[in-house]
């Protein structure tokens, strides 16, 4: 299957868990799937899935928790856990948590949720990697809207005054957020630009050309040049499903029996 | 028994913040994988001189800047590749600041992490009211998982941090800026879920921790001119409370003061309260700061005006005896 394939397979069981689950964040989840199937599928990140903390690792962080049906669905394909298993989200008893809990699913490195702060995890990972001289790189991706939290540059400013060029962050600008566009809520600007001014690496890419991704991510995790890097990912919100894609509605709401028939008749045209 | 200063050591006059940056170089020299970030004030939470113990150390030394969360989840991701990451900054920033990074990253991911901020409670003494903090234990008490240390004094801050280090998961360690009398003997060791009997008494029991402690002990013996025999606990670890140790003891004393720098809503009187109101209900009073904020003020002055001090503790044992 090439990677498109891979990709698409992966957004039928993102709508069909949140289907199932009855709630969960689909827009979100759709427009970084073809950046976390690039990084796990695509062979830019060095992972085991039988040893999800296998030394020298390159390191995934969800800072967008709620993503979290993305990253189960690649997960689960990359064999951390049974695929069967994804239609257990949300509820009670299950490991797959509405936002991911590092202490029960294999590959997530931590459990993230609250909006802005993985980055600064990544950037602490990143130093102590450092310090042991450790191999790996950090990818770690960030919402557009979650560009909103302070938190984000003030770990943009210590990975960059410590030249942490393990670090790859990669925005996924979709450009909405729960209320609206971005640029309506409360409008961050241009993040590129920011993340130029803190000191970092900045190239733009547009998120879905999966071929892209991969070159660039892999040309950045190979870059050891006393930055650390970011991506603006141009994505559409909801991709993959038309009814979805930049719908800001769709950031947080499940898809009925008929919506799902709908999106999935849609993903499987596109195969 | 544990330990106790000698007359030589008990002359002594200490901060508890002092015994942060040496133990973390004493624990490094002994190959323990220990790192600190702090956000910009390294003079004042003495970890410059952890930096400063080796040279080896300073790349072990994480400066933030002006940036508390960042301080946190740094520190939660040091963690995860391996170190014991201790954190600084002051206790009105060092939790209140970055409750959401303690919180949702290191407690509920359960990482490696010592929350250990400096400048806890009043001792912080003239920057006033937006710098004492008062509701630390309280904020980190409620956390699943977190443990929380109050010590008293130098030795037993250095044995706390020493503890930290040996317990897995999240730790938290309040110390202050005021120089205190050294009640413990320099070396002593201090166990998690540990209350330590300092004195023993029939009448009253006075659970104590941190500064309060020497003021509990200068109320004990000021009662027991008057006839009244107090015995004395250290509850230096908040969480778990050392349920045995405090019911034996309110057994035999049949009523509780409970004393602490820190507001009397949600800290060592609280976990005390809940104690005894499920398992041993018994009369108590609590010394602490009264639902207010601070105020600028010298340390020992801040002590008598918010009603702290060893009067205070006398005063609160008259009105639980007569109950």
């Amino acid at each position: 299957m090439d990677l498109a394939g891979k990709a698409n397979e992966l957004r039928v069981d993102i709508v069909r868990m949140i289907a199932e689950a009855g709630s969960g964040h689909p827009g979100g989840s759709l427009s970084c799937t073809d950046i976390l199937t690039a990084l796990y599928f695509g062979g830019v990140m060095n992972h085991n899935p039988e040893d999800p903390k296998m030394e020298g690792r390159d390191w995934l962080f969800l800072c967008k928790g709620h993503a979290a049906p993305a990253l189960y669905a690649v997960l689960a394909h990359a064999g951390y856990f049974p695929v069967d298993e994804l239609m257990s989200l949300r509820k009670l008893g299950t490991r797959l948590q509405g936002h991911p809990d590092s202490s029960m699913v294999p590959g997530v490195e931590v459990s993230t949720g609250s909006l802005g702060q993985g980055l600064s995890i990544a950037a602490g990972v990143a130093a102590g990697l450092k310090l042991d001289g450790a191999e790996g790189t950090c990818f770690a991706i960030l919402g557009d809207g979650e560009c909103e939290e302070g938190q984000v540059w003030e770990a943009a400013m210590f990975a960059a005054h410590r030249g942490l060029d393990n670090i790859v962050a990669i925005v996924d600008n979709n450009g909405l957020q729960i209320d609206g566009k971005i640029t309506d809520v409360c409008n961050p600007e241009d993040l590129g630009a920011k993340f130029e001014a803190f000191g970092w690496t900045v190239d733009h890419v547009d998120g879905h050309d999966i071929d892209a991704l991969i070159a660039l991510l892999n040309e950045l995790k190979a870059a050891r040049d006393g930055k650390p890097h970011a991506v603006v990912a141009a994505t559409v919100k909801g991709k993959g499903v038309s009814f979805m894609e930049n719908q800001a509605g769709w950031h947080g709401k499940a898809p009925n029996a008929e919506q799902l028939a709908a999106a999935l008749a849609e993903l499987s045209a596109a195969e | 028994m544990v330990k106790l200063a000698t007359p030589e050591q008990a002359a002594v006059k200490k901060a508890t913040r002092a015994a942060f940056g040496a133990t973390l170089a004493e624990l490094a020299d002994a190959g323990v994988p220990v790192v600190a970030v702090d956000a910009d004030l390294t003079g004042s939470t003495t970890l410059n001189k952890f930096a400063a113990a080796k040279p080896e150390y300073a790349d072990r030394l994480f400066n933030c800047g002006i940036a508390e969360q960042n301080m946190i989840d740094v520190a939660a991701g040091l963690a995860l590749t391996g170190k014991i990451a201790y954190t600084g900054s002051f206790a009105v920033f060092g939790t209140g600041r970055a409750y959401d990074q303690i919180r949702n990253t290191v407690c509920y991911s359960n990482l490696n992490v010592k929350i250990a901020p400096t400048h806890a409670g009043v001792s912080v003494g003239p920057d006033g009211g937006s710098h004492q903090m008062l509701e630390d234990v309280s904020l980190m008490r409620g956390l699943p998982g977190m443990r929380v240390l109050v010590p008293a004094d130098y030795a037993a801050a250095r044995a706390a941090l020493k503890l930290a280090a040996e317990t897995p998961g999240p730790v938290y360690v309040r110390m202050g800026r005021a120089n205190v009398p050294c009640v413990y003997d320099d070396d002593v060791e201090l166990e998690i879920g540990k209350a330590y009997v300092l004195r023993e008494g029939s009448d009253v029991t006075i659970v104590a921790n941190g500064v309060e402690i020497r003021e509990a002990l200068a109320a004990a013996e000021a009662l027991a001119a008057e006839g009244v025999s107090a015995e004395v606990i250290d509850a230096f670890c908040v969480k778990p409370l050392d349920e045995e140790t405090i019911l034996a003891s309110v057994a035999k004393t049949g009523r509780a003061v409970v004393a602490e720098e820190h507001s009397v809503i949600g800290g060592l009187g609280s976990a005390v309260a809940e104690l005894l109101a499920a398992k041993q209900p018994a009369p108590c009073e609590f010394v602490g700061v009264r639902d207010r904020f601070g105020k600028s003020g010298e340390f020992e002055e801040l002590l008598a005006y918010f009603d702290l001090d060893s009067a205070s503790i006398v005063e609160a044992v008259k009105k639980v005896m007569a109950r």
